[in-house]
């Protein structure tokens, strides 16, 4: 059995702390008024030089997609249409930072429960010594769910204008900043019907951890007949078929709605592929930390490797999908589509780039090598890489839709991350301590014991 | 010069697996191990270094990639720049996106067909070349091990065979060329 050393406790009750000291800050320095916004940028301009004149100069691109076809409302940027516009974005900036840590330490839960239901469902032989670490950290899944449900739902309730869509005057035809576009999609994207569907994907990711979880440990007290594991093997074939549609959708509910005039129809797969990696990264650096600790007994190297070529391959196929959703836009430049990428390229050059060298080339160059996939301070050096490249991906993601060119990673950016960490940390560090950290009832244990490549 | 060795034949490969870890312990020359299918882990068994092929594809795969940035910044850029899809072909790196399908293509195209030639001419094969297993049924269900006879007892060497559950044990007087 793992205990919670108080060490760990303590580490994640001050992450917990500090983080939401420093997100109440964030919220509390937004700028109320137009006036401070001028204050704001004007002490910009001060150390950071030619800094303000980007925000004017990228001023169309401000709110990207959302303004694109509103051309009359572009031209209608000067005097303090433009600076209204950068107070809307500074008013959502720690909105902004508090949901892309939310949905970052989510979607690691999420992507560890889809990783362990397909260790169920392709009967593999080799992780089930990994399980009890899968599970703890599918803990994360309800509470994260949670705290991801009440902030969109305060989205849909107007507490902020994280999602642009859902200001009411965009659907209403007799008003002036009317949007064919977004009302013609308004079947979808309504908020009663957004919210009803977030219900249903957290509820049955949830239904299926529980009873996952309650399978899992009625095998370990009566393993004769495997008749749980036969149950848990129906329950993870059926699940990773609602997963796969729900996965989809959620990214466009939650992600792709963000930029509501812009669509991609592999956007749902390139999501995944962020998901899966960060979880089944988070998967190995948790093993290799409770094997330092002298649990995990059980685990060896050969684990360890598998884990490490799942973290390059599936870096390597996040890769594919995002170029080639990149490429295709990129190279056929209908504008519609293609200032989704102009808007990143433009405001945000350094995360957008920087990401592809943190996510693709150096996962690339350091797991390669069959050899150092055994090293464990490799895999958690290019584990802590991954982690931060795919919280980039996100950040990139969410932000251009909803902060524009007033993007910046400070206090309310890492404060909203280490709330999330500390959170993410206690529950699934606590959830550890519930259970055997050895599957001892499942049919496959001996030889995941053995296990060796 | 002749040299004598023994043919040990087993028919699982599991068998096959315990007895070569036995061999081993008890220093005899393990020459060589026909099976018909790759048996997993058996070349850490017998104590075979580890492969260089990966090294080599991977210096391959560089070449590869080398030959397609080439190419295309000739062919693209440099011979017949032209207007695509709004996109003038002066610079190589703002076309590159386009490019990317091909350097992926040739780098994995250079890197597996110069990595199987390689290991073609590593394990001396060409075509027409005459099978070099000693006993055809190597080819359906048996196993068989060359034992180095050396300077030990053959008496010994096939009694300790046989015990590791060998079905059949042939000495045979071996040209080395």
């Amino acid at each position: 059995m793992y205990t919670l050393s108080n060490r760990l406790r303590l580490l994640s009750i001050i992450l917990m702390v500090v983080g939401a000291v420093g997100l109440l800050a964030g919220f509390l320095t937004t700028p109320g008024s137009i006036e401070e916004v001028k204050q704001h940028l004007a002490s910009h301009d001060d150390h950071g030089g030619g800094h303000g004149n980007d925000h004017s100069t990228d001023d169309s691109h401000a709110g990207n997609t959302i303004h694109a076809e509103n051309s009359l409302e572009k031209d209608a940027h000067s005097g303090d249409a433009h600076y209204e516009h950068v107070l809307h974005q500074l008013q959502n900036k720690p909105w902004a930072s508090l949901y892309v840590a939310a949905f970052f330490f989510f979607m690691i839960a999420l992507g560890v429960l889809a990783f362990y239901a397909i260790q169920f469902a392709a009967q593999a032989g080799w992780s089930p010594v990994l399980f009890r670490v899968m599970e703890a950290i599918t803990s994360y899944l309800v509470p994260g769910g949670i705290i991801m449900f009440v902030i969109l739902a305060l989205s849909g309730f107007h507490f902020n204008h994280l999602f642009h869509w859902m200001d009411p005057e965009l659907v209403n035809p007799d008003s002036e900043h009317y949007d064919a576009l977004i009302a013609g999609k308004s079947g979808w994207l309504n908020v009663p019907f957004f919210l009803i569907r977030a219900l249903i994907f957290l509820g049955g990711w949830a239904l299926y951890r529980h009873f996952a979880i309650k399978f899992s440990r009625k095998q370990d007290e009566e393993p004769t007949g495997n008749k749980w594991y036969k149950k848990s093997f129906k329950i993870s074939a059926g699940f990773l078929v609602f997963f796969i549609y729900t996965e989809s959708m959620m990214s466009w509910d939650w992600i792709m709605s963000f930029d509501p005039h812009w669509f991609s129809t592999l956007f749902g797969w390139y999501v995944f592929a962020s998901l899966f990696v960060s979880g089944i990264t988070v998967l190995a650096l948790i093993t290799i930390y409770l094997k330092s600790k002298g649990y995990l007994e059980f685990v060896n190297n050969s684990h360890i490797h598998d884990l490490a070529k799942f973290m390059f391959g599936i870096s390597i196929f996040w890769t594919y999908l995002w170029f080639s959703q990149f490429m295709l836009i990129w190279y056929s430049n209908i504008p519609e589509e293609v200032t989704y990428f102009i808007t990143r390229i433009e405001d945000y050059k350094l995360p957008f780039f920087g990401m592809l060298a943190m996510n693709f080339i150096f996962p690339l160059l350091v797991l390669m090598n069959s050899d150092f996939k055994r090293v464990n301070w490799f895999v958690v050096m290019a584990g802590i890489i991954i982690l931060c490249g795919h919280y980039l991906d996100i950040f990139n993601m969410v932000m251009p839709g909803s902060v524009g060119a007033s993007w910046f990673i400070g206090l309310s950016e890492i404060s909203a991350v280490l709330l999330f960490l500390g959170l993410f940390l206690f529950i699934v560090f606590r959830a550890l301590t519930k259970a055997p950290l050895l599957a001892k009832g499942n049919p496959y244990i001996e030889e995941s014991k053995h296990f060796h490549y | 010069m002749a040299s004598k060795v023994v043919h040990a034949l087993y028919t699982d490969d599991d068998v096959l697996m315990d007895a070569v870890k036995r061999v081993r312990s008890e220093h005899y020359h393990i020459e060589e191990v026909f099976t018909p299918f790759p048996v997993h882990g058996l070349d850490k068994a017998m104590g075979l270094p580890h492969t260089k092929l990966a090294i080599t594809s991977f210096l391959y795969g560089c070449v590869g990639l080398t030959v397609a940035i080439t190419m295309m910044n000739y062919i693209m850029i440099e011979d017949w720049p032209q207007n695509i899809g709004g996109k003038p072909s002066f610079s190589f790196l703002e076309n590159m996106p386009a490019f990317v399908p091909i350097m992926f293509e040739l780098t994995v195209f250079f890197a597996a067909h110069l990595m199987v030639i390689t290991f073609y001419m590593r394990s001396k094969l060409w075509p027409f070349k005459k099978a070099e297993n000693p006993d055809v049924r190597t080819t359906d269900d048996h196993f068989l091990m060359e034992v180095d006879v050396a300077n030990h007892d053959v008496e010994k060497l096939t009694n300790f065979l046989s015990d590791t559950g060998a079905v059949e044990i042939k000495i045979v007087e071996k040209d080395n060329h």
